[in-house]
């Protein structure tokens, strides 16, 4: 009795003692309902596993602009569909939040009365709105654009209706992998340029014009050769044929409204990310580089951003996670991305739901942790280095 | 230990969604019926707020036979997704949905088609201003269509079968379907072309919409329950094939009280005077009487949600009795 109570007056042994105590309920409870879901789905004679995967698909999916995926694909292809969709919105939608973000991050902090009074109505407006209801909105505006027949002309070349904005599309001839390895080429060579002349600054003090030299590699060089070897490049355009327009390219309603929606929501949380990196820097880092004689821009870019980046970074990855998962939203819309396409309708007609949620949440959890790993180790870059 | 778990998962987590559902609706005194999130003839409220429509009878029916009183039901909405895992978790004891009766739902989802209250197929609508006539003329065109339906896949068959090519444009509800198609998103809403009679009724302008003659799909569209209560099932299978035989003996709401004293021997079993049918449902004697009485035979409830003086306009067709050139056909009351 006595030795009893001197286990549980340790300290050690209390804490051992209560996490396996934990740890073996929360694994029992699993356990219990694995069991009990199992047990339940034997019951009403509903048919589990995976085999349904390997099943062709029967409906189609339009919005599909890396895979070409007819109705006889099976409902793997679906998924991949699904989720190459759902990387596309939230890689663009991440761009452009933080692009955004961080523009309307700085316009907070300037001195014109007007500027400021803007981003922060538009803030608090996108901040506080339900995101559904602002995807909502954007598609609803989208569909009330011309119908197809009536669609809004630019150069004769871009058509915009209510079924999205259609632009020539480029057709690569066989010269043009000439072009695209010159621009490999001097994209490599920029690269190495800046190194050496990061070197050459640490060493000698003298710069080299970096922007500027490597803009003319990258761009002048390849378009150089590309007109040299004779334009191997045309277009396709977009031509009013029958119900819709054919050839060129389109931009759907559905997924303009999911990136507006996603760019604009997240980049409000992102600006104000910027906003109190920006405040972290203290006054006297502003002021002592002023008095090194450094120009306004060089401020900013060499002193204050390096330093808000370290408080930026952390929450700005949070930001990228919340968009990715809010693109989950674009069933409201019939954006045709994972939870869309194989988490509803491949889930609806095979009726293999638990299945499919587990194959969708699992797949929600690799992309977030891959963007979280990415940006620990950009946050590990950026981190002051102690020597 | 497994044992155990096992006991405890059923009286807590199954006890409801099995076997018993007629002792359970009479516990509680009131049916859960699902039904479409809204669709005027089928279920849908009606002007003064009460849900109307040939499905919502067939619930009606039901709570009729089990209380005798046809308000002892409560409506519960389902989209085309979720009215399976809605009647598969108990949340409902039935649904009767506008749901095909298809050999995958009847035997890979667990459930069981008692009937068909509607039988159907699947259409196309367009603008008349479009100026087609076939919906092989289709090619190219934008089509809204629900998703996780049948109608889904008859779709893609059809254009495969055809050799032409479609947009897709999902939806989840009819009403989408509607917005869409008005503003001219898609050229054209497929659905069970009762639906599409349905989507047109509601348009401001009804004469500009035209519903093409092709009739791609059998769509059988009948009341569900959960597969293994075959107690529950039998009652609901007999409310739908009452109200069928009754239109065949021509019994109605106006004249079951003077039939009761009919020479018919089949209306006498069906109007419970003879016979003890109630009790082997273990319902009232007279449940099917009541149900009669209170809702109507088929045809009553046909006239009146869907029938030519409706809104819908859709002529008896292939749900007139089989004796009139149609396929209703219920087995004898006997």
């Amino acid at each position: 009795m006595r030795s009893n109570l001197n286990f549980f007056s340790d300290e050690k042994f209390r804490s051992i003692f209560f996490q396996t105590l934990v740890i073996g309920l929360f694994a029992l409870g699993i356990y219990f309902v694995v069991q009990t879901t199992g047990y339940n789905l034997e019951k009403r004679n509903i048919a589990t596993g995976w085999r349904f995967l390997s099943d062709p698909a029967g409906f189609d999916i339009s919005f599909s602009p890396f895979i070409n995926f007819k109705s006889t694909d099976t409902h793997l292809d679906v998924y991949f569909v699904g989720v190459l969709n759902t990387l596309l919105v939230s890689f663009c939608g991440c761009i452009a939040a933080t692009i955004l973000g961080f523009l309307v991050g700085i316009i907070r902090l300037s001195s014109n009365w007007l500027l400021v009074r803007v981003a922060y109505i538009y803030v608090e407006f996108t901040r506080n709105v339900p995101l559904l209801l602002q995807i909502i909105l954007w598609y609803s505006i989208l569909i009330q654009l011309p119908r197809v027949k009536q669609s809004l002309e630019f150069l004769d070349i871009f058509f915009i209706s209510n079924r999205g904005i259609y632009s020539p599309r480029p057709v690569f001839e066989s010269g043009f992998s000439y072009v695209f390895i010159a621009i490999i080429l001097a994209f490599i060579s920029s690269f190495i340029i800046r190194r050496w002349a990061k070197n050459r600054q640490d060493e000698t003090g003298k710069q080299f014009p970096v922007l500027s030299s490597a803009f003319g590699l990258i761009i002048i060089l390849p378009l150089l050769l590309f007109f040299i070897i004779g334009s191997p490049m045309s277009f396709d355009y977009p031509a009013l044929k029958g119900f819709n327009f054919k050839g060129g390219m389109v931009i759907r309603p559905e997924f303009i409204a999911m990136f507006l929606a996603l760019t604009i929501y997240t980049a409000a949380f992102i600006s104000e990310t910027v906003r109190s990196g920006i405040l972290s820097v203290t006054k006297g880092q502003r002021e002592a580089s002023a008095s090194l004689g450094l120009k306004k821009s060089w401020i900013m870019r060499l002193i204050i951003i390096p330093q808000a980046l370290r408080v930026i970074v952390p929450p700005l990855t949070s930001q990228y996670l919340n968009l990715t998962k809010n693109s989950s939203l674009g069933i409201a819309v019939g954006y045709a991305d994972l939870v869309h396409g194989f988490g509803g309708i491949s889930l609806n007609q095979t009726g293999q739901a638990i299945e499919c949620m587990v194959i969708v949440m699992a797949t929600y959890l690799t992309i977030s942790l891959t963007i979280s790993v990415f940006m620990n180790i950009y946050n590990r870059s950026i981190q002051f280095k102690e020597k | 230990m497994k044992k155990l778990l096992s006991i405890f998962a059923v009286t807590v987590f199954a006890f409801s969604a099995n076997a018993g559902t007629l002792d359970d609706v009479k516990n509680r005194g009131f049916l859960k019926c699902g039904v479409t999130t809204g669709l005027a003839g089928f279920a849908a409220p009606d002007d003064s707020g009460e849900w109307a429509g040939l499905d919502a009878d067939m619930c009606r029916a039901v709570a009729v036979a089990v209380f005798g009183d046809r308000s002892k039901v409560e409506f519960i909405t389902t989209t085309g997704k979720s009215r399976f895992p809605t009647l598969a978790s108990g949340e409902v004891d039935m649904l009767a949905r506008n749901t095909t009766w298809t050999i995958s739902r009847d035997v890979n989802l667990g459930f069981e088609f008692v009937g068909v209250n509607f039988y159907d197929g699947q259409g196309f609508m367009i603008p008349s201003s479009l100026g087609v006539s076939s919906a092989t003329e289709l090619d190219g065109a934008t089509v809204c269509i629900q998703t996780g339906t049948t109608t889904e896949l008859n779709l893609a068959d059809f254009f495969r079968l055809n050799g032409i090519s479609y947009e897709a444009l999902p939806i989840e509800t009819n009403d989408e379907g509607k917005e869409n198609l008005f503003a001219g998103r898609c050229d054209v809403y497929t659905t069970d072309a009762s639906g599409l009679s349905s989507t047109r009724a509601a348009a401001a302008d009804p004469g500009k919409w035209l519903v093409l003659p092709e009739i791609i799909s059998k769509e059988p569209l009948g009341p569900l329950v959960r597969h293994g209560d075959h107690q529950w099932g039998d009652v609901v299978r007999w409310s739908l094939n009452a109200m069928i035989i009754a239109e065949e003996l021509g019994v109605t709401s106006e004249n079951v009280d003077a039939q009761k004293s009919s020479n018919v021997p089949e209306v006498l079993r069906l109007l419970g005077v003879e016979g003890s049918y109630g009790e082997m449902l273990e319902l009232a004697p007279d449940w099917a009487y009541q149900i009669i009485k209170q809702i109507g035979n088929y045809s009553e409830s046909y006239e009146a949600n869907v029938g030519p003086d409706t809104p819908l306009e859709i002529a008896r067709g292939l749900n007139a009795l089989w004796t009139q050139g149609g396929i209703l056909y219920a087995p004898p009351f006997r």
